[in-house]
């Protein structure tokens, strides 16, 4: 189950990085989404995935799965919403007082 | 335990969401504001203080009472505290300035809070002692310097902004990728429990990638070569009040982390770690002050000395004896102080002149006498001439680094310097001395010497000092002895079971 999750996290990484080197401002935003994807399913598969257990400790417990990951996820989940939703407001505003959604035309030269 | 270590990081936070309630009222704002910022400056005098009397100089606080390893800790050491006091100090001078110089209808869209929320996250990041904790600060205060940095939403900062969040919300991409990879190596996040555990894992192989992932998160930040292309465009587009705080601040909570992470975790294998962190201070040094030299405009020219500076600070660390950390940790006290006051000065001559291209300047030392004179005392401050405080923090790390035999990179910060002092006297020439040039008309400053007030006490400063250079140094000398003896955080935050 680890290497599945890792050769997807890969897999998302590659198209991430790809969509960021792209020049349109919306697949670059959808390549930071998929990015920050890749870097939470690794904080998952870097602790163990664990039995099928839940992260739960009771009196006698067997197995659990380890809850603190999915507690950081939790909060890198919800930091990344806020900053991807500010990101797209951002982008949008550039392309409306700009007139462009090219980067290459959003360059901007040292001399002005 | 001790309740006080929270209060930096808590005043901010209930003012900042108390503000967003009176937006439209500047008044209320204003007066909540100021009384804040000046209650937040004692408070961070007296945690220092009471941290200075301490008896390991270190203070602990376990949140919800839960034990170290397993709750997130923040640890309050000599250092964060200096940090601290010296972040509400600079949001203390920039909020005075933003009074005057930002425009009022501006101010009715969540300036204020915004303000502040990025002070809390700020010292927060200096106060925390678990490295997701000092992530969550991290995002923090970063999301409240994307909303600053495109206050006034002209096309130029939205341009840019677009860029400078992208690139930030990337490196915190990666700020998880390394949280990731230490959890699943040491299987815990507070510092000093990695740092235990670190040295019995022996570092090699796989934590020394960590190590150079983390350097590169925190060098994204901090503006460490190569990875500070978008600070000189980004930092040109705010008004000069969100600029000061930003050139002082922002980039000094990732050097601070660096410091942090390199004294305390990562201190087994330093033929590796600190010389890359050598080569690497050196060449920041370098190019940063090739872009200064280069530019011929008021505001690019002190972001590219941020750059610069942010090398002087990490040569500190890469020399990595008790005097080159000292005089890295004087140097950050004065580069917060002195960069600041100079971006305020930016800010005073372009209300003043409309302007902030040098070429179209000139003369105003004639009109304002008190702006230029001091202006030329921060500047030689910044180039390090004595007997200002600049001359002193180089001059500790100069001495080290000879003592240490690296006198290449010693050669490098004199010329450096040279180079420094050389577009510092550019500005001077240009916009002070030689022909007046008309000034602008539609000046909205009346009198620009109530804009001096702010800036006065940071240039008092700077000369005190210089002038008390010795008790200074030797505060210094006690934080750079205490974080370079890593046993002691550990057993303050691992033995209060």
């Amino acid at each position: 189950m680890e290497i599945m999750m890792i050769v997807y996290i890969g897999v998302l990484f590659t198209v991430g990085t790809y969509m960021i080197l792209t020049n349109v401002i919306l697949r670059i935003i959808l390549g930071i989404i998929l990015l920050s994807h890749g870097a939470h399913l690794l904080l998952l598969t870097m602790s163990g995935l664990g039995e099928t257990s839940p992260p739960l400790l009771g009196e006698n417990a067997i197995s659990y799965a380890d809850p603190l990951p999915q507690a950081l996820i939790l909060t890198a989940i919800v930091i990344n919403f806020g900053v991807t939703a500010f990101l797209l407001v951002l982008g949008y505003r550039t392309y409306q007082e700009h007139q462009t959604d090219n980067l290459e035309e959003l360059r901007g030269s040292s001399d002005e | 335990m001790n309740n006080l270590i929270i209060a930096p990081i808590l005043l901010p936070m209930i003012l900042g969401s108390i503000l967003i309630l009176f937006t439209q009222k500047i008044h209320i704002q204003r007066i909540l504001a100021a009384l804040t910022a000046i209650a937040l400056l004692f408070v961070s005098f007296y945690l220092a203080y009471v941290v200075y009397l301490s008896p390991d100089q270190i203070i602990t606080l376990e949140l919800g009472s839960w034990p170290a390893p397993f709750g997130i800790v923040l640890v309050a050491d000599m250092f964060a505290s200096l940090m601290v006091i010296l972040a509400s100090l600079i949001g203390l001078v920039c909020l005075f300035f933003a009074f005057k110089t930002i425009i009022h209808e501006r101010q009715k869209y969540y300036f204020y809070p915004f303000y502040f929320f990025l002070l809390t996250g700020v010292n927060g990041a200096f106060l925390t002692g678990d490295l997701f904790n000092l992530f969550v600060f991290f995002e923090v205060m970063l999301i409240s310097s994307y909303v600053l940095i495109v206050f006034g939403g002209t096309a130029y900062q939205l341009r840019e902004s677009f860029k400078y969040v992208v690139i930030n919300i990337f490196s915190s991409i990666l700020f998880i990728v390394a949280i990731a990879y230490i959890y699943g190596i040491t299987g815990s996040l507070n510092l000093a429990d990695i740092a235990v555990k670190v040295a019995v894992l022996e570092q090699q192989g796989v934590i020394n990638v960590i190590a150079i992932l983390l350097l590169i998160v925190f060098g994204l930040k901090g503006a460490l070569f190569p990875l500070y292309f978008w600070l000189p465009k980004s930092y040109y587009g705010p008004p000069s009040a969100i600029a000061a705080l930003f050139g002082g601040l922002l980039t000094k909570v990732g050097i601070y982390a660096i410091i942090r992470v390199f004294t305390l975790i990562f201190t087994h294998n330093p033929e590796f770690t600190h010389n890359v962190i050598l080569i690497i201070a050196g060449l920041t040094m370098f190019f940063g002050v090739l872009g200064a030299v280069s530019q011929f405009n008021f505001k690019r020219i002190l972001s590219y000395h941020i750059i610069s500076q942010v090398g002087y600070m990490v040569m500190g660390l890469g020399i990595y004896t008790p005097l080159a950390v000292a005089g890295a940790i004087y140097y950050i006290t004065h580069h917060i102080i002195v960069k600041s006051a100079l971006f305020l000065f930016a800010g005073v001559t372009q209300k003043l002149t409309g302007t902030y291209e040098l070429n179209e300047m000139g003369g105003v030392i004639k009109s304002y006498p008190w702006l230029g004179w001091l202006f030329f005392i921060t500047a030689l401050s910044l180039a390090g001439i004595p007997p200002l405080s600049g001359f002193f923090s180089k001059f500790a790390l100069i001495i080290a680094g000879i003592q240490e035999e690296q006198y290449f990179i010693v050669f490098v910060s004199l010329l450096v310097g040279l180079l420094t002092l050389y577009s510092m006297m550019k500005i001077f020439n240009n916009v002070f001395w030689g022909e007046e040039q008309y000034l602008d008309e539609k000046t909205t400053v009346k009198n620009a010497n109530w804009l001096l007030i702010p800036i006065v006490p940071l240039v008092l400063l700077t000369i005190t000092l210089g002038l008390a250079a010795e008790p200074i140094f030797q505060y210094s000398l006690g934080i750079a002895e205490q974080i370079l003896e890593p046993s002691n955080y550990i057993n303050s935050v691992l033995n209060e079971y």
